[in-house]
């Protein structure tokens, strides 16, 4: 996999909660370029183990000279978005992957919805500048919690006008997907990013609206969870690998020194999919990837954030 | 390689097309083993050995001008052979940056790029043209981006948009195919286009090939090789020229095999664009008259066996019935049925 060097140049507490960070390539070239909705995903070093989370490029993609992503502190999560927020400061150095977009804007669409929530909003910031240098037709709808949790409203303000619409939930202010996405016109395509539920809710009253799933994009990426600790065996090397309660099996793999193939790490791309030949308990799907029907069958798993309630599960790798 | 002369040759009337010794040893040949079946024969397409077809991401060979300038010709007589939708101008760009980056920087004697900015000097010494323009601004060309490159550069190119899930023939340069139409083929999806090809489906490559190309990534670009063969050292092998080439392929005799038969072979590599996040195809094709073939025995008797052993379906696919056994025949007496051992290489 293709792998960038990058500095960090600049760190903003943005929020509270959220901090966003300026890379710039260590040996000085330009960056490659990118197209709005992409991601990169950043490796981190954390006492010895190596972990790698996705983030959303927010720039311009004509910005060759930096890349901007924004962390959200999680603290119950594994660690990777405490160490960006603790331990990631100015010349601190870090290595990413070539940008990947599993989000892309759809090139015939006539008009465009995007719908945000939270953290939710950085892969839109791109999109946006993209949109904005097409000159096509598109609305924002961005939901935060509170005024001091609305990170980038100001830059959102200047980028798009009249076109944001903010939805500040504290005040009361909520969004009517259903009247959101009534009377739009043929060949609007809507884009959504943000909480579980929030997408799931969309996407369901999309669905129920009868429009078509081609017009539907949403990007989730999910954090590994923490779970019981078991063994997976891989039939093709012959190998035995212990799972730990704290590591997905797409990490347990590469610490064993094998590589297998990822792209979002986020259980979204499904690049990372694997063939299930035994389990002597519970397959436990976390990824946006498969569908309910090979959920259900159990023989594919997405090793990078989906685990196990067994004792040994055998995978065709 | 040593930096040839470019040659004056012809892909039409005359076809006066031949190879060099040089040519000839770095042709792509296509066969490591006896037979052959489609598969998914996709490999990283990093840089290869010096001098062979592989060593630089775009291969610029003996044959630049000749065939820069049969593209035109055909273009001239048929200007839907370049394909350009409006939603694809960020590809367009890229394609732009794709060719003038990767040339610029393998043969520096005969291209050249400077930037300020957003302001390009391009400079193409062996066709003469020297262009200043602003990237991302079309006026500044004298024709559509993607086709003022893609008329300085060998092999056709196909540009695919990425959406639902699939990918579409959005955009394309093409006239050197092996019989078929870009202007047929547009805004087709990738099973569609492959709608005619035998038995590949059923074996499901073009599902594994397709899952494998939506996941393509910026910086890794891959390729395959894929064959046929042509009567005549003819480019323009379209549908629609079919009445001006399709004759040829009773002319074959056992007294003019080895000069009219030629072994075609496409490179073929993918490269996902930075700014459309389209996908760039390019199909590279390469000429071999069979008399050049077997100036090394080697490939000789592969190409023997290969044929022998084709099944119907892609031979009749490839539109090789007319003369397949007429070659065979040819081949026979070079085949002494050695043990060849794997691989594609000439001795
Ligand atoms: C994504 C870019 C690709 C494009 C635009 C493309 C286009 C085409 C076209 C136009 C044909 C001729 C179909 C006809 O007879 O009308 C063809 C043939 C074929 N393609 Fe592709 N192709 C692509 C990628 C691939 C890949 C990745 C594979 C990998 C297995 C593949 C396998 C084949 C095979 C086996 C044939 C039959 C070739 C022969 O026997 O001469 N293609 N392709
Ligand atoms: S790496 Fe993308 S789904 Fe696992």
């Amino acid at each position: 996999m293709t792998t960038l060097n990058v500095r960090v140049a600049a760190v903003e507490q943005v929020t509270e909660l959220v901090k966003h960070f300026t890379l710039v390539q260590q040996n000085g070239q330009p960056l490659p370029r990118f197209s709005g909705g992409s991601h990169v995903v950043v490796s981190m070093n954390i006492n010895g183990r190596n972990h790698r989370n996705p983030y959303s490029l927010m720039g311009s993609p004509d910005n060759t000279e930096s890349y901007h992503i924004s962390v959200r502190r999680q603290e119950q999560s594994r660690g990777g978005s405490v160490y960006m927020h603790d331990q990631v400061t100015v010349g601190s150095e870090l290595q990413i992957t070539y940008p990947v977009n599993l989000f892309a804007i759809s090139k015939l669409a006539h008009k465009h919805i995007l719908v945000a929530g939270g953290i939710g909003i950085t892969p839109f910031m791109s999109q946006i500048a993209d949109l904005n240098r097409l000159g096509q037709h598109y609305e924002l709808h961005y939901a935060y919690r509170s005024p001091e949790h609305g990170a980038f409203v100001e830059q959102l303000r200047e980028m798009c006008g009249d076109r944001l619409h903010c939805y500040v939930e504290s005040e009361g202010q909520r969004m009517s997907f259903q009247q959101l996405l009534s009377q739009q016109p043929l060949g609007t395509h809507v884009y959504t990013c943000g909480p579980d539920a929030m997408v799931k809710t969309l996407l369901l009253t999309a669905r129920d609206m009868g429009w078509p799933e081609s017009h539907l994009h949403s990007e989730q990426f999910s954090a590994p969870p923490i779970g019981d600790a078991f063994v997976i065996s891989l039939a093709q090397s012959g190998i035995d690998l212990e799972v730990p309660g704290d590591m997905s099996m797409l990490e347990a793999m590469e610490e064993a020194g094998l590589e297998p193939p990822f792209l979002c790490r986020g259980g979204a791309c499904g690049r990372c999919e694997l063939e299930v030949l035994a389990c002597d308990g519970a397959l436990m799907h976390n990824d946006h990837y498969l569908s309910d029907a090979e959920k259900t069958a159990g023989n594919k798993i997405m090793p990078c954030v989906s685990r196990a309630s067994c004792q040994k599960l055998v995978l065709n790798i | 390689m040593n930096t040839p002369a470019f040659k004056h040759e012809t892909f039409r009337d005359d076809y006066s097309f031949s190879n060099s010794a040089e040519a000839i040893r770095r042709f792509p040949f296509p066969f490591p083993e006896d037979d052959y079946m489609y598969s998914v024969n996709i490999e990283q397409h990093e840089p290869g050995a010096p001098g062979s077809v592989l060593e630089h991401l775009i291969d610029i060979d003996e044959h630049y001008l000749a065939e820069c300038e049969d593209r035109r010709l055909t273009l001239e007589q048929d200007p839907d052979r370049c394909i350009i939708t409006p939603h694809m101008i960020d590809a367009q760009w890229d394609m732009v940056e794709l060719v003038m980056e990767s040339l610029a920087a393998d043969y520096p004697q005969w291209f050249s790029l400077s930037k300020n900015g957003d302001d390009w000097h391009w400079i193409n010494t062996p066709m003469g043209i020297d262009q200043q323009f602003r990237f991302g601004d079309a006026s500044t060309l004298p024709m559509p981006p993607f086709e003022f490159i893609t008329r300085q550069v060998q092999g056709d190119w196909i540009i695919m948009d990425q959406r639902d899930d699939d990918l579409f023939a959005d955009m394309g340069m093409v006239t050197s195919q092996a019989d078929w139409s870009i202007a047929f083929d547009a805004g087709m999806s990738f099973k569609e286009w492959h709608g005619p090809v035998p038995q590949a489906n059923e074996i499901g490559v073009f599902d594994r090939a397709l899952k494998y190309l939506l996941h393509l990534q910026y910086g890794s670009p891959v390729r395959r090789l894929n064959w046929t063969m042509t009567v005549n050292p003819r480019l323009d092998t379209s549908p629609e020229n079919y009445p001006f080439w399709g004759p040829d392929n009773v002319s074959v005799t056992p007294e003019n095999v080895g000069d009219k038969v030629y072994l075609r072979v496409e490179l073929q590599a993918l490269f996902r664009l930075p700014r459309s996040n389209a996908i760039a195809f390019s199909v590279r094709g390469y000429l071999i008259s069979l008399n050049e073939l077997v100036t090394y025995p080697r490939w000789g008797k592969r190409l023997h066996r290969i044929l022998k052993g084709l099944h119907p379906d892609l031979s009749e696919y490839k539109g090789l019935d007319h003369y397949r056994q007429t070659v065979i025949d040819w081949l026979a007496p070079m085949d002494d049925g050695a043990d060849l051992g794997l691989g594609t290489q000439p001795e």
